[in-house]
């Protein structure tokens, strides 16, 4: 058993809904992410999957610092991330990157794609003038940049490529850890290929850890050593990525698999229709009680109303949070 | 099976500064009655563009469609008058859109936005067209109907927008539906709702549809044929079988082989088809795929491929035959 790089806890973050213009008082809550916890081991890609406003996004920002949690634990090299602060807290952030989705969003427009691919060095002051250009042209031809576009602009480049900026940036300081918050999705399906490629080429190569978080369920198979399957800001199931495409056992999981597309006529053809979910996933600032996917979930039982199901290891290495497995 | 639509040749380009863009280049496909064609591309190549031509909802200008005819029902769509386009469009030809948000109206409520097609084009009274629109809601699966016309579109979730916009689409029982990625901005469960509603919507009112998507893997369930296009050409087309089990155009193997798949054992490494797609600011001399093709040769830099015939139904335009790689 290889050795855990991050531990959450208990994880809890939940955004508080105000009214009033004068008077601001708290009318209710999202519960974003309700109590997750779950292990990263070195060198591993964890999945994080679940339909959009299911709280994977904001697990990913939470455990890097970048929304402070309601409470819970984000223990990475022995330390709690969650009550690091200033320094102490930048010093750890080293060690803990991201690649965002949107390539178009997430880059300074104003600054030359050297410079947003230099400027980790300048804020952790680790590096200056020629050596940070170094740098760069280091990192610009890890990613399969042309060193000489150190001084375009972030529009001059494609999707894929301002993609591979952003990979760029993340590896500037030598990161343990890469939280990849759906960074294929808005890139067209042959570029996409080349992304995830490169994700995996510097992965063997650095020896990297990711958070990969994404809807897509093809996709995460193929990347992924294991899964979590998020719904409604709760884990309902985690385990290795065979036995869960395999053998899903949390009643969700099994709907999303089986709505999941085969780029084949013949096997669409052949597949008999499983029962889809029917309607919509309810609100997350009144989250039913006991399951919280009770409302859709075809084996629902009184028990599932009133009591909250636990996460609990019914194969080895196998979790899943359901009364009726 | 007769054609309800057939394009030929079409033309669009939409004037850039400094020239023209030429979005689609003598683009031809047609639809048979009960058919559903999905036509497949990544962004920009053309897909949008060559439908939205023919019901003239690109802005003109800066577009210009400047070749082709679109024969549906014995009239050239693109020779009618602006007065009796606007017949057709929306009673004849349905559209559903990939937003859902941006297609509806926000100040008019649901049930609003479905029976105006209903008085304008069918002449019915308010009653009559209220009627209809509940019926065209139950149908799509909305529940509690009555009740939700009253709603705004901003009351509903993507999915029940998406399925109110199928109704509004469907809503003067239209020959043909034209669906522009109609599930890429839903979630997979969602998605899946979508397209075995539309799969039963077809077989019960029997109408014809084109399917505009990027995704491969989500047509090969829904579509009769294929049309794959790549910058403002058809560069291979089949039914639906035929293509997923022989691409004959490097281009439609590479965008195949670059899936991850569910149903596969083994872990593979994706194929990723190099560089990127071009801007056409001037019509190719040769194959437009020819700088990313792993078969180039001479000839593709010199002619455009015609669409040749691979076997029956089935015609890619490669000069090249991928599979033997001798040139056809």
């Amino acid at each position: 058993m290889s050795e855990n790089l991050l531990q959450v806890k208990n994880l809890v973050k939940y955004f508080p809904i105000r009214r009033g213009v004068l008077l601001k008082r708290d009318v209710g809550y999202v519960h974003a992410v309700d109590d997750i916890s779950f292990n990263i081991m070195k060198g591993e890609t964890l999945g994080l999957v679940g339909e959009s406003g299911c709280g994977k996004s904001t697990a990913g920002r939470t455990i890097l610092q970048l929304y402070r949690p309601t409470s819970g634990r984000v223990l990475f090299e022995g330390e709690d991330l969650a009550s690091l602060k200033g320094q102490a807290l930048r010093q750890k952030r080293r060690k803990l990157q991201m690649i965002f989705q949107d390539p178009y969003a997430s880059l300074n427009p104003r600054m030359t794609a050297g410079d947003i691919v230099g400027e980790p060095f300048i804020v952790h002051r680790l590096a200056q003038g020629t050596q940070v250009q170094k740098e760069v042209m280091r990192l610009f031809s890890l990613v399969g940049l042309n060193p000489t576009f150190i001084n375009r602009f972030p529009h001059e480049f494609s999707g894929g490529q301002r993609q591979r900026i952003g990979i760029a940036r993340s590896l500037a300081l030598n990161p343990s850890l890469i939280v990849c918050d759906e960074p294929i999705s808005a890139l067209d399906v042959s570029i996409q290929a080349q992304v995830v490629n490169l994700l995996e080429d510097l992965q063997a190569q650095l020896g990297l850890t990711y958070l990969f978080i994404a809807h897509d369920l093809s996709m995460v198979r193929h990347i992924c050593t294991r899964v979590a399957v998020m719904y409604l800001g709760v884990i309902v199931e985690i385990g290795g990525r065979d036995a869960l495409y395999q053998t899903p056992l949390h009643p969700y999981t099994h709907a999303l698999l089986s709505a999941v597309p085969i780029p084949d006529p013949v096997k669409e053809e052949q597949r008999q229709q499983n029962i889809p979910l029917t309607g919509d996933v309810p609100s997350p600032i009144r989250p039913p009680s006991g399951c919280r996917f009770r409302t859709r979930c075809p084996l629902a039982a009184e028990i599932c109303a009133e009591q909250r199901p636990e996460l609990l290891e019914k194969a080895p290495g196998h979790w899943a949070a359901c009364h009726m497995v | 099976m007769d054609d309800i639509l057939n394009v030929q040749n079409l033309e669009t380009r939409f004037k850039v500064k400094g020239g023209w863009n030429h979005a689609v280049n003598g683009v031809s496909f047609r639809v048979s009655e009960g058919e559903t064609l999905g036509i497949v591309g990544e962004s920009g190549c053309g897909k949008s563009v060559s439908v939205m031509s023919i019901t003239r909802l690109i802005p003109i200008p800066p577009g210009q469609i400047t070749a082709g005819t679109a024969m549906f029902g014995g009239r050239d769509l693109l020779k009618l008058s602006d007065q009796e386009l606007s017949k057709v469009r929306g009673a004849e030809i349905g559209m559903v859109y990939q937003e859902p948000m941006t297609a509806f109206n926000p100040v008019l409520s649901i049930g609003r936005q479905l029976t105006e097609p209903l008085e304008v084009h069918q002449g019915l009274t308010r009653q009559q067209a209220n009627a209809r629109a509940e019926e065209l809601l139950s149908l799509v699966g909305i529940p509690n109907p009555k009740e939700r016309m009253r709603d705004y579109p901003h009351q509903f979730s993507g999915g029940m927008r998406q399925r109110a916009m199928i109704a509004m689409a469907l809503v003067c029982s239209p020959k043909l539906l034209i669906a522009d990625e109609p599930t890429t901005a839903l979630d997979v469960t969602i998605q899946a709702q979508i397209v075995r509603l539309v799969k039963e919507l077809r077989q019960q009112l029997g109408m014809s549809i084109i399917w505009i998507t990027h995704d491969l893997s989500l047509i090969a369930g829904l579509a009769h044929r294929i049309v794959v296009m790549y910058a403002g050409y058809v560069i291979e087309e089949a039914p639906i079988k035929k293509l997923y089990a022989n691409p004959s155009h490097p281009y439609t193997m590479g965008l195949l082989n670059s899936l991850p798949r569910l149903d596969e054992s083994e872990h593979r490494r994706l194929e990723s088809i190099d560089g990127l797609p071009p801007i056409l600011h001037k019509k190719p001399s040769g194959c437009p795929f020819a700088p990313r093709c792993r078969f180039v040769v001479e000839r593709c830099h010199r002619e455009v491929p015609a669409l040749l015939t691979v076997e029956e139904d089935h015609r890619a335009a490669c000069w090249v035959n991928p599979h033997t790689r001798r040139e056809r």
